[in-house]
């Protein structure tokens, strides 16, 4: 029993690398949750996607300019996915063509533009760690830039949380009272773009953006207002990170992986269990109240 | 006659490149009730839009120099809100008061009294803590009012309020329509049915992209200029030219 419990704490009281594993996690979490539950509202949980994998040319010019740096990495992946959400958001206000189909397009070219990149200069061991990530080696400065992401992050989402909330629900109203809500909706992107980045160095590109999407899509099944989402969310995030690591450490599995697959196991039990619109209260025969 | 609380000279406004509202010129009496009625694609929700800077001039001009932006409400078709949005009853009315809280400021509990005020006015007491999803159409479209009621604009525009509503909430929400009337708001509403304009509106503009009348109800809706209306829709869905301007 003892033995089944210090499972839990041991490998973070023994191995400084774990601890530092576990914080970024904290970090990722708080800040992805939230994020990922307004771009689920927003409909757009494809372009979460579409965004993470536009990451990749950035941070592989990153790489190919000052090797395995994650500043030079983050740097990259951070312009690379801002101009991916830039030129896709023009392209739609410009031509009518479908936000999705937009974002598909420039995701594809700058994914593919990134593996051609990773794949000519770099070994494929490199394009292995910028795929999948390296929260086994996060250092004080990657951790640092974690933190700081997720402590910008939620500043700024409690500044902009009302207009951004409203330009969601009802764009025609606030249109009606101020007519600048394009400028909330960049703003957020940008937010989308950092987040990632942060995820990115520690699941990497593919995965990344499980750890914003996963624990969104399952808070829906528990709550009913955008905040409680979004603290549900974060809540499943970080749960998913520590149970994740734990898999990870005890079966030696790669982390990041394990991760994202216990968000996915979050996910598939709110289905289930959660008792808003889950499966359980929704075919379970109920009995009437009685008044 | 009234001084006029907006007034369009001349106004041309496109949509998609082609002139939706073609040459439009006239005067919203302040504190007047007006309905605009036309046939499908007649320009009448463009017009609204244009009159809210939303949709730009091509050309001519629209005239509200005495009113503010935050002294106009405009209430869009239902279909462009989602109405399985996370939010209770009582955050959507608040956001009524949007010109006193802006982004960042507080909610008082004298500012919430007054949503709860609104609430009861559109007869949903007791809804507060609902989130919209619950909702029917012609509840929603109760909370809508309210949040309206908190706005108190100086210039309410409707654009097809009563489609797909229900008769009680229709006849309960013209009240309140004929209230604001009461307080010398000046009401411009886009409507479908030409019976109920007849009984609650004393004026209308027909517009079918050129204003085909504008005045009294009983002048303007006569046999004869609905059927114009409708004539000249369908003439110009196909020789309709395409903008000098991009929109």
């Amino acid at each position: 029993m003892s033995g089944w419990i210090d499972g839990l704490f041991a490998p973070f009281v023994e191995f400084s690398f774990m601890r530092r594993a576990l914080v970024a996690c904290l970090a990722l979490g708080l800040g992805c949750g939230p994020v990922g539950v307004l771009l689920t509202l927003r409909r757009m949980s494809l372009m979460g996607d579409a965004l993470s994998h536009a990451v990749l040319p950035g941070a592989a010019i990153g790489f190919l300019i000052a090797g395995f740096s994650l500043t030079a990495m983050s740097l990259g992946g951070f312009a690379a996915g801002l101009t991916v959400a830039l030129l896709a958001g023009l392209v739609t206000r410009f031509t009518g063509q479908r936000e999705d189909a937009s974002f598909a397009a420039f995701y594809l070219i700058s994914l593919a533009l990134g593996v051609l990149l990773v794949s000519t200069r770099g070994s494929s061991v490199d394009l292995l760690h910028v795929l999948f990530g390296t929260i086994l080696a996060v250092d004080d400065r990657s951790l640092l830039l974690v933190a700081g992401i997720a402590s910008l992050t939620l500043l700024t989402l409690a500044l902009i949380y009302r207009p951004l909330i409203v330009e969601c629900f009802d764009p025609g109203f606030l249109q009606s009272v101020r007519g600048r809500g394009t400028a909330y909706h960049l703003l957020f992107l940008v937010l989308v773009v950092l987040n990632l980045v942060a995820g990115f160095q520690a699941l990497g590109t593919l995965m990344a953006v499980g750890l914003m999407m996963l624990p969104a899509a399952a808070a829906r099944f528990w709550a009913q207002e955008v905040w409680s989402m979004a603290a549900v969310a974060a809540g499943i995030a970080v749960l998913s990170g520590y149970v994740g690591l734990l898999l990870s450490y005890h079966h030696d599995l790669p982390s990041g992986p394990a991760i994202i697959l216990t968000a996915g196991m979050a996910y598939l039990l709110s289905i289930v269990l959660g008792h808003r619109d889950g499966l359980i209260v929704r075919f379970l025969p109920r009995r009437h109240l009685q008044t | 006659m009234n001084t006029a609380a907006l007034s369009l000279n001349n106004l041309t406004v496109c949509y998609d490149r082609h002139p939706a509202v073609h040459h439009l010129s006239g005067a919203f009496a302040s504190g007047s009730l007006t309905a605009i009625v036309g046939p499908n694609g007649a320009g009448k929700s463009t017009l609204l839009k244009a009159i809210m800077g939303l949709l730009p001039a091509t050309t001519g001009r629209i005239d509200h120099a005495a009113l503010a932006r935050s002294d106009i409400a405009y209430l869009p078709q239902q279909a462009q809100i989602d109405r399985q949005f996370p939010i209770t009853v009582l955050d959507v009315v608040l956001l009524g008061h949007w010109r006193r809280i802006g982004a960042l400021r507080a909610v008082t509990a004298e500012l919430r009294a007054k949503a709860v005020a609104a609430l009861a006015a559109v007869e949903l007491n007791d809804f507060q803590r609902r989130p919209i999803r619950s909702l029917s159409a012609g509840q929603f479209q109760r909370v809508l009012f309210a949040r309206m009621l908190l706005q108190d604009a100086r210039l309410i525009l409707l654009d097809e309020p009563f489609t797909a509503i229900d008769a009680r909430t229709t006849a309960d929400l013209l009240d309140v329509v004929r209230a604001w009337h009461a307080e010398r708001r000046t009401v411009i509403a886009v409507l479908h049915d030409l019976e109920q304009v007849r009984a609650h509106f004393p004026e209308t503009l027909l517009l079918a992209r050129s204003g085909i009348a504008w005045g009294q109800t009983a002048q303007v809706l006569t046999p004869d200029n609905l059927r114009r209306a409708r004539r000249m829709a369908e003439a110009w869905d196909e020789s309709a030219p395409p903008c000098a301007v991009d929109p």
